[in-house]
């Protein structure tokens, strides 16, 4: 017997909508589990408090400090250097070999994945450079890693603005500098302020880079050259080595709230590109 | 003055790729010389990974990524592929507008807490209701199934979005319903970029490290079946790293180096896959 | 007094012959209009005289164009030859700002200006444009809420305060409605004046209105030009009779 189209596609669609909520679900599910077990421990201390007895007691504060500071160097980094590849990508060159090999170069390390980035960035940074387990050793790893999202994210924002503008700027005697600077930059800004937020987030979650090439100091970082822990980092030992459950809990729903607001931070805008491009 | 700019701008688009090659080049380094000295085919194929007695067969780490990554496609692929068909073509355009950021948030949760999840909640369950250890290739895959996940649906909407409208409105035209449009006509023409997301996705799976070694257990032996603990190359590199020196590291450093062809590999093929227009 | 002078001018995108062998002179203070079937190389004139055409890549462009008797590609700063040729598109462009900002775009390229000449080269710009009493009151609003007629005479305005001495316009009403179309047209008639105009449309009756002399060009060669009334009265080539008594294009 033959099973009418319309019934195959009433099923279909089922299994379809199946799939999509139970992926949905599985996000809610994680997100309320961490949250759910972290809220109740987070207080204002929590936040404020130095890293006590390898984490038992006390707060987070120098992790958090940590984080912020390798973000920082992250992006220092990556930001300027990514945005000027993806200028020169989108608006200086023809597509030709030259820019399939720089492409290729920028898709290979966009799928490197991080434990390289952290045998990389240990053996240059900390080894051969000298600069031991330490915020700067982390924070150019990090920007190693996150380049590719950088470059990507803003040479497509560079691609969404209408050829047009280039064309009027450039018949006004815009110098092809000025062309991109005034008319091409200012419109495309939205969308690479997502990629580099995109990078924050990156940098934030992960995990393996940082702990080879930062170490997992507890104290406040006094300097760039000083090892430190960021959030994740210090979720990972409290959570694998059992030390505290609680404040595990604590830190990964903060960890799970920043990245919460960074990606709906970076979607907002991405949205607002969109929407003014029709 | 523009000249200098462009250079500046050529130089910073040159540095992704001269990251790789610094990566590839510091890696090997450090890593071919202790392959050589135990031989290829001991390093890659020898069951003993025993780094005081000088024994570094890396067989069972191999063997460990394969079934984990075989698991996470096996769970993730269909989940993934379902969502963006539905997604792409079923949804409503509002739905689908809020669903694919929230599936790609999936990605932006960091590694850890996965991993943590895991630990706290799936292995308890699979070793009371299947036995075992709980800590085992079963509780990887579902975790990394979960993590790829992004990956394939977001590869897989722009490969199906990238299907020409009138495909689908000449076989709607013929009379097909909409599923056996999406069944015989779109996912037919879509297939090399699903693939390439499937590969992506695969490579991801492979190159994951915290979450995997919270939840697979470590152990240095080669597995019988999906409940048994295994461990990955990424796990082997990064449990040990913390006090491997001399030859003990260069065998990471060598664990690196397989890393790094399998992911180049399959980077290759994705890249191939994604270039291929129907 | 010839301003720009065209000396065998072949240009080909690709393998494709655009234009070939062209030879004109355009007169000072005048309006030259250029029409011709769709893809007959008009706009391809326009984009060689300010070598924007250098912005396309694959393009080969041979011959020689005189801007006051100088070869335009001794010159070497194309910027400066870009203000000096000025151009208004098919569509009106107005860059996402305010009627101001667009306006003062061009200028603040080159140098600062205060407030004050700020001030007087907005006001001038949109009044040889045609637009300045429409929109006097409100400078400071978002340039894209104008009217398609409204935002091509602002293109206009904006090409004006970069001061080029020669204004070429590419089928600028295309997309207008007869009424902006006659205030385009007043402005070009007003800025006959000062300025040397070419005038690129496939609107027969445009170039028959406004222009002083019109050139018709058919698949890459000029087939004549001559003044407007010869050419739309006793044309000497038959194509060109043809083409001005809408038996094709």
């Amino acid at each position: 017997m033959r099973i009418s189209p319309a019934i195959t596609q009433r099923l279909a669609k089922g299994v379809l909508i199946l799939a999509t909520i139970s992926a949905l679900g599985v996000l809610i599910f994680v997100i309320g589990f961490v949250l759910a077990g972290g809220f109740r421990h987070i207080s204002w201390s929590f936040l404020t408090e130095p890293i006590l007895d390898m984490g038992r007691g006390g707060g987070i504060l120098p992790a958090i400090a940590g984080t912020i500071l390798m973000v920082f160097v992250a992006i220092g980094i990556a930001a300027p250097l990514g945005i000027a590849s993806s200028i020169y990508l989108a608006e200086y060159t023809e597509e030709g070999r030259v820019t399939q090999t720089i492409r290729f170069g920028i898709n290979c390390l966009a799928g490197v994945p991080s434990i390289i980035f952290g045998l990389f960035g240990f053996i240059l940074f900390v080894v051969i450079l000298g600069f031991g387990w330490s915020i700067i050793s982390g924070g150019f790893s990090l920007a190693a890693m996150i380049l590719p999202t950088i470059i990507r994210t803003s040479e497509e924002a560079l691609r969404s603005v209408p050829k047009n503008y280039r064309d009027v700027a450039a018949s006004l005697g815009a110098t092809r500098w000025q062309v991109v600077t005034r008319s091409v930059l200012p419109y495309a800004l939205p969308g690479i302020l997502t990629g580099v937020i995109l990078g924050i987030g990156r940098s934030i979650e992960e995990t393996a880079v940082v702990i080879f090439t930062a170490g997992s100091a507890v104290q406040m970082p006094k300097s760039l050259f000083d090892s430190a822990r960021t959030m994740a980092v210090h979720f990972y030992i409290l959570a694998r080595e059992g030390i505290s459950n609680e404040n595990a809990y604590a830190t990964a729903a903060i960890l799970i709230c920043t990245i919460l607001i960074i990606n709906v931070f970076a979607y907002s805008l991405m949205h607002r590109l969109m929407r003014g491009k029709s | 003055m523009d000249k200098i700019i462009s250079k500046l701008l050529f130089l910073a688009a040159t540095s992704s790729t001269a990251i790789l090659a610094l990566i590839a080049l510091f890696i090997f380094k450090e890593g071919v010389p202790i392959m050589a000295k135990s031989g290829l085919a001991h390093f890659l194929f020898g069951n003993e990974w025993r780094p005081l007695q000088g024994m570094f067969g890396i067989f069972p780490f191999i063997v460990g990524s394969l079934w984990i990554t075989a698991g996470a496609l096996i769970l993730g692929v269909p989940l993934g592929v379902c969502c963006a068909v539905y997604l792409a073509e079923f949804s409503p355009k509002k739905w689908a507008n809020i669903l694919k950021p929230a599936i790609e948030l999936l990605a932006g949760i960091p590694s850890v807490v996965y991993g943590f999840m895991g630990v706290m909640w799936l292995a308890p369950i699979i070793r009371t209701h299947l036995g075992g250890p709980g800590l085992s290739i079963l509780a990887a895959s579902c975790v990394l199934a979960i993590m790829i996940l992004p990956t394939i649906v977001g590869v897989s909407i722009d490969a199906i979005n990238a299907v020409p409208k009138s495909y689908k409105e000449g076989s709607l035209a013929l009379g097909a319903t909409e599923w056996q449009t999406v069944w015989r006509v779109i996912l037919p023409a879509a297939r090399s970029g699903i693939l390439a997301g499937v590969i992506l996705g695969m490579g991801r799976a492979v190159g994951e490290t915290m979450a995997v070694i919270m939840i697979s257990g470590n152990a240095t032996i080669i597995p019988n079946n999906m409940l048994d603990s295994v461990r990955t190359l990424t796990a082997n590199i990064a449990i040990e790293m913390g006090y491997a020196i001399g030859d003990h590291r260069q065998a990471l450093f060598a664990t690196g180096v397989v890393l790094f062809f399998f992911i180049m590999g399959l980077n290759m093929i994705a890249l191939k896959f994604s270039r291929r227009k129907f | 007094m010839k301003k720009i002078e065209i000396k065998n001018l072949n240009v080909s995108f690709d393998g494709f012959h655009a234009l070939r062998n062209v030879s004109f002179d355009i007169p000072r203070n005048e309006i030259l209009s250029i029409i011709g079937p769709a893809n007959s190389g008009k706009s391809t004139i326009l984009f060689c005289i300010n070598r924007m055409i250098e912005r396309i890549p694959n393009v080969k462009v041979e011959g020689d164009i005189l801007l006051d008797d100088r070869n335009i590609h001794t010159i070497k700063d194309v910027e400066e030859l870009r203000r000096r040729i000025g151009i208004v598109y098919a569509t009106p462009i107005p860059l996402p700002m305010t009627i101001k900002e667009n306006i003062l775009f061009g200028p603040k390229l080159k140098k600062r200006l205060t407030a004050a000449k700020a001030g007087e080269l907005v006001e001038n710009s949109l009044k040889a444009a045609v637009l300045w009493d429409e929109v006097k009151e409100r400078l400071d609003s978002s340039a894209l809420r104008l009217s398609g007629g409204q935002q091509q005479r602002l293109c206009i305005a904006r090409t004006l305060a970069v001061k080029p001495e020669v204004i070429m316009f590419d089928e600028p009403c295309s997309g207008l409605d007869p009424i902006s179309t006659a205030k385009v047209e007043e402005a070009m008639k007003e800025l006959k004046k000062d300025h040397t105009i070419v005038l690129v449309t496939n609107n027969t009756k445009q170039a028959a209105r406004v222009g002083d002399r019109t050139a018709f060009l058919l698949m890459g060669e000029l087939i004549e030009i001559d003044s407007t009334d010869k050419i739309f009265t006793a044309p000497s080539k038959q194509k060109t009779e043809e083409y001005v008594t809408g038996k094709f294009g």
